[in-house]
């Protein structure tokens, strides 16, 4: 049996959406408040000990300094608090800061969480704040968007192992598919592959509906000491590995642009963590931020050989009733992203997964999950592995 | 335009005289229409970014290296919705060449008919300064078709 190293007891997200006249640390407190609520045996204000929570972008709300905030309108005081910031995958990083607090021994309950406010400003602004998880000086300055780095990738993988827009379109149709099960999702709504496929261009070859979505939302989590675990709920679900791993900010000298090297390494250090191996998985949350990101993923995390991620999205393995489903809860592309909350907001899928409490989505006897979360264009990626066990 | 103290054409040297590898002084060479990169001294790696410290050996040997500024695309991207800088200049394409010194550096390329696009394209840097109001002013660097007319 794996070690286990931290256990989750109790998950909140808010509503995923357009959440207008809402600041982040109004969405913060809703998605405390659930996960407060969810967890009978949990004093929030005596056993809470830490929190650290993800947040890309401070210009959104003209905020800095938003640890103390959140853990404030949470409704908790004086324990330390703390922003942790790597672009998208910012609250992948902040669970990971959880899982190594709980792991020194410093602490025996801490709170992790994300946030993100967006929907408010234009989409060039957002474009703008977005691009700045990129290199100021010579990528974004050069004319460089998020879309346009993911596209860059696109292109090559289409290029090296003929992947085509079709096969990304399908991405965008399974997850938007997925998102009408889930009651948090931005958008529940079916698309056709037709809708996908002659929406108009972002960044080509990527269109409209090869991009996730600009969400407003919060996600939280509570972590524990897995000898606690029980004395706070019945059915935990445990933290068995966790990898991350980093490379240059700029896309353009990584030594490869059909995959994310970062994602390789993040997930070779989490098997091995966790004793597992890709075939071991029984679903996965991965960063869709792009349709062409999911479909690197599903090679990164080794759900296939490399170049065969196209093929396996056609196939149709990652639906929700295929051999890995891959996003059940509609991933960025239709649950939305929020950037801060995203990295969570995936953890906390795995949690209802691997706890039975999916609902309509549900992955029958899933025991084994992983999330993946990435930052940037992939500078930074984080892997974890779950286990109900 | 005022002239900002940290976007003068005075370049940043070290004692000796020697120009320094910083991110402004590689600005100051565009402005002379010049694309330089480093070179390590110690196991050879080329790159665009003035890096103090190899990203290869680690070694601090590092020197300055005027590039050709000619190289192949490697991949592209035809950008529709972009930053409100950018959005005059809507569609436009972007890419990542790959330098004939093996270093890589990504851009804009201009002048190009989007049906032409493809890997392996051959293209040549150029300049053009900067008309922002705000920091940074420095000058831009962008691609064209090598074989391409020139236009100013």
């Amino acid at each position: 049996m794996p070690k286990r190293l931290a256990a989750i007891v109790s998950v909140g997200l808010s509503k995923f959406g357009r959440r207008e006249g809402l600041y982040a640390r109004e969405l913060f407190a809703e998605a405390s408040l659930e996960c407060f609520e969810s967890c009978d045996n949990l004093r929030p204000r005596q056993d809470i000990q830490a929190l650290y929570v993800g947040q890309m972008c401070e210009s959104y709300e003209h905020q800095a300094h938003i640890a103390p905030l959140m853990l404030d309108w949470a409704g908790l005081r004086h324990i330390p608090a703390v922003r942790v910031e790597n672009a998208c995958s910012s609250s992948g990083s902040a669970l990971q800061c959880g899982i190594m607090a709980i792991m020194s021994g410093m602490y025996d309950v801490v709170m992790v969480g994300g946030v993100e406010k967006m929907t408010h400003l234009s989409t060039e602004k957002n474009v703008e704040y977005l691009a700045m998880g990129s290199d100021f000086e010579f990528e974004q300055r050069n004319g460089m968007t998020f879309p346009a780095l993911y596209a860059l990738m696109a292109v090559a993988h289409m290029q090296k192992y003929g992947t085509t827009e079709e096969q990304m379109a399908m991405v965008a149709v399974k997850n938007h598919k997925n998102g009408t099960l889930n009651r948090k999702a931005h958008m529940q709504k079916e698309i056709t592959l037709e809708e996908a496929l002659s929406s108009k261009p972002v960044a080509w070859p990527l269109k409209l509906y090869d991009c996730s979505l600009i969400t407003d939302g919060a996600s939280c989590m509570i972590l524990t000491r897995p000898s606690l675990a029980k004395k706070f709920t019945d059915r935990p679900v445990y933290v068995i590995g966790s990898g991350q791993a980093n490379d240059t900010l700029n896309l353009f000298e990584r030594e490869e642009i059909t995959g994310i090297h970062a994602a390789q390494l993040a997930a070779k250090e989490a098997y091995k963590m966790a004793g597992t191996k890709p075939s071991d998985i029984d679903v996965a949350e991965v960063h869709d931020c792009f349709t062409i990101t999911e479909i690197m993923a599903y090679e990164d995390l080794g759900f296939c050989k490399k170049g065969a991620g196209g093929k396996l999205i056609e196939a149709g393995e990652t639906a929700l009733d295929g051999r890995i489903p891959v996003n059940p809860s509609g991933g960025l592309k239709s649950k939305g992203h929020p950037v801060g909350a995203t990295g969570v907001a995936q953890a906390c899928e795995i949690f209802y997964q691997l706890s039975g409490s999916a609902g309509k989505r549900q992955v029958p006897d899933a025991e084994t999950g992983l999330t993946l979360n990435i930052g940037g264009s992939g500078a930074t990626a984080v892997v974890n592995i779950y286990s109900k066990r | 335009m005022a002239n900002q103290p940290e976007e003068t054409d005075i370049f940043q040297r070290d004692p000796r005289g020697k120009i320094l590898p910083t991110i402004e002084n590689f600005y100051r060479f565009c402005r002379q229409k010049k694309l330089m990169g480093v070179k390590c001294r110690r196991c050879g790696a080329v790159s665009v970014l003035p890096r103090t410290i190899c990203s290869k050996c680690q070694s601090v040997k590092m020197g300055w290296i005027k590039l050709k500024g000619t190289g192949r695309l490697l991949s592209y991207s035809i950008v529709h919705v972009s930053t409100a800088e950018y959005q005059a200049q809507t569609p436009y394409v972007v890419g990542i060449v790959e330098l004939e010194e093996g270093a890589r550096l990504s851009g804009v390329v201009r002048d190009v008919k989007h049906e032409d696009l493809k890997v392996g394209l051959n293209l040549v840097v150029d300049f053009e300064n900067s008309n922002s109001e705000e920091w940074p002013r420095w000058p831009r660097y962008f691609f064209r078709v090598s074989d391409s007319p020139k236009m100013t």
